[in-house]
């Protein structure tokens, strides 16, 4: 069973983050494993070994060139990694990183396709539906466990009030929900094995993908700071209290 | 030293298992008094971190020692100086002389359990009547055929309730026999006629089982001495080495997260109208502190480098050891000052912190050991 998974290198949450003029996030120095992709490579090496066998390929773009967060992938288990790196790159949307990622998937044979729901810098989302789409995969979202039965994969898609079972034909895409797994640590034996899996680094004129001008259909006109949190209301206990929980639950719209 | 991109995903795995792993129990370990060892060693060894820099036939990794730097740094993180201390125990100061000295029988039987964190060691030398001077210790091994007969009493030993064996250090030669009459034997705790006098209750590392431990007439094969017999004491001496250095490299890594907690807790915190990092005082003595700290760090390193080309680290590992001890403290009382009465309060670390910190100047060879061996070595005399 061969496997892609799309990996994200993002500046450590742990440190300070900052915007560049244009708005986009300064992505400079050392970038770690963006930890909603660790659950899609911990579903993979899983995938794999209850297959028996296969290949479990990361396929990454980042600006720099940077390959840290990929190591640490590679640690965890999987066997090799395509990145992207272009100075064409630096800003790209997502429609821009949906075509590049679709061009250097396709330089693999593939059965499944497996990517995280969303980001954690930047939380756009559409990415693993837009490669989907490019590649004419059936494209399976919001997953929490992921079956493989012959040639016939089976999901349980996270919905608001439980889930929903969902089937499709492979090779498909499919996308995993942050936590439903528990990506392994990268042992030192890993570690040390990472540093000899091939790592092959391409540009965007070596997949002979055209893209739309990098960040043609796509702005950021602002930004804001989150709102400061506004006091809450402290309700004393007179009797009632409870009936007041309820109509501020109910205002809230979660009963 | 030269930190590579493999020593940097070391360290981000072991910071990730500090944070998920260890933190959100030491405060249910710290009020039961224990740390479940058996079952937190054996997730430390199938990640490789008890056996980084002994022999693969061991089921060690093979590494250089830069890469117990990186472990001793990040261990250091933990909420509690129990478990980097156990951690410790088990790798570089119950283990080394094993490593270094064992028969291969022997390492097969105590050492590969102990990698593989199978297996609890704990590093047994001080005795009621023999602390800095090791040379004193009473506990005797009689050889009776292919059998050592042990009787004594050892003190104030890590792991010493669920340690599986002991790197014990014994006199086999006779009382007069000074440096030159002891051995170390690879004790199993199952032995017949040991048995765990006391824990004991400490100021700090709470989480930490120390204990005091019984041997009458103890049989062990002869076959347990590690290296060589008569020679137990030049051997611990070396170990000693290790156990200062990973004190050191612990230390460091406990002073940058207090360090970094204080400081964000002086960003937070308002006093006369603007937050307290703002007072000079305060900042200039935290900054003080970075720097000291940050030389400790990189004089571990020079030491690390100097282990690393096979020259004798005593003089590194006692100025190391030293200047841990001492500066831990200045830093642990600076933060709870800082902190004011929610500094002093046991919910916040700094309470944990202050006790804790205190073990660095005692074990693995006092403040005034460490300055005894430095006045030997500048000339002084013994």
């Amino acid at each position: 069973m061969n496997i892609v998974v799309l990996v994200k290198q993002i500046p450590d949450p742990a440190g300070p983050q900052e915007l560049n003029a244009d708005h986009t996030l300064k992505r400079e120095g050392k970038l770690i494993l963006d930890e909603s992709d660790s659950y899609g490579v911990e579903i993979a090496l899983q995938l794999r070994e209850s297959a028996g066998g296969g290949d479990v390929t990361l396929v990454s773009m980042a600006p720099n060139g940077e390959t840290s967060g990929l190591r640490t992938a590679l640690a965890m288990g999987a066997d090799d990694a395509i990145l992207v790196g272009d100075d064409a790159l630096p800003g790209a949307a997502a429609l821009t990183t949906a075509k590049v990622l679709a061009g250097a998937i396709g330089r693999k044979q593939y059965d499944l396709v497996i990517g995280a729901v969303e980001s954690s810098d930047g939380y756009v989302g559409v990415v693993p539906a837009m490669i989907a789409e490019l590649l004419g995969l059936p494209s399976l979202t919001f997953a929490k466990k992921i079956d493989i039965d012959g040639s016939v994969i089976r999901i349980e898609r996270q919905t608001e009030a439980g889930y929903d079972e969902v089937e499709g034909a492979l090779p498909a895409l499919v996308s995993v929900t942050a936590g439903v797994v528990e990506p392994r640590y990268p042992s030192f034996k890993g570690i040390m094995a990472a540093k000899k899996k091939p790592l092959e680094q391409v540009t965007v004129a070596d997949l002979g993908v055209s893209v739309p001008g990098f960040n043609g259909n796509e702005e950021v006109t602002s930004v804001e700071d989150a709102p400061a949190r506004a006091a809450g209301e402290k309700i004393e206990d007179d009797g009632t209290a409870f009936e007041r929980i309820v109509a501020f639950l109910d205002e809230q719209k979660v009963l | 030293m030269q930190f590579t991109e493999e020593h940097h995903q070391f360290r981000r795995t072991v910071r990730d298992f500090v944070e998920r792993e260890i933190n959100p129990h030491c405060d249910a370990w710290e009020a039961a008094g224990l740390f479940p060892a058996h079952e937190l060693f054996a997730r430390m060894g199938e990640l490789g971190f008890l056996g980084l820099e002994y022999d693969p036939e061991y089921g060690g990794a093979g590494a250089d020692h830069s890469f117990t730097v990186v472990l001793g740094e990040e261990l250091g993180r933990c909420s509690g100086g129990s478990v980097p201390m156990a951690v410790g125990v088990q790798t570089d100061m119950a283990t080394p002389s094993l490593h270094r000295f064992g028969s291969h029988e022997l390492k097969q039987r105590y050492l590969a359990p102990a990698v593989r964190g199978e297996m609890v060691a704990a590093i047994a030398v001080t005795e009621p009547d023999a602390g800095s001077d090791v040379a004193a210790i009473r506990t005797r091994a009689e050889r009776d055929g292919d059998e050592w007969v042990i009787n004594g009493t050892k003190l104030y030993i890590t792991n010493g309730i669920q340690a599986d064996w002991l790197c014990l250090l014994c006199r086999t030669g006779p009382e007069s026999s000074g440096y030159t009459g002891m051995s170390q034997i690879v004790f199993p705790t199952g032995t017949d006629g040991f048995s765990v006098s006391r824990k004991l209750d400490k100021l700090g590392q709470r989480a930490s089982d120390t204990a005091e431990l019984s041997f009458e007439d103890a049989r062990v094969p002869v076959a347990n001495t590690i290296g060589e017999a008569g020679q137990g004491f030049q051997q611990q001496m070396v170990q000693f080495q290790n156990e200062r250095m990973i004190a050191a490299y612990n230390a460091v890594g406990q002073m940058d997260l207090a360090l970094e907690r204080t400081i964000a807790y002086l960003r937070e915190r308002e006093a006369f109208g603007r937050p307290l990092v703002a007072n000079q005082y305060l900042r200039y003595r935290l900054a003080e502190l970075v720097a000291e700290v940050d030389l400790l760090r990189h004089y571990n390193y020079a030491c690390a480098a100097a282990y690393m080309r096979g020259e004798d680290t005593t003089r590194f590992a006692t100025i190391a050891k030293l200047k841990a001890g001492r500066l831990i403290r200045d830093v642990a009382d600076t933060c709870m000052q800082f902190h004011g009465g929610v500094g002093y309060m046991e919910e916040t670390w700094t309470a944990r912190f202050f006790r804790d910190a205190r073990i660095v100047s005692i074990g693995g060879g006092a403040d005034e050991v460490m300055l005894r061996v430095l006045a030997e070595l500048s000339g002084m005399g013994k």
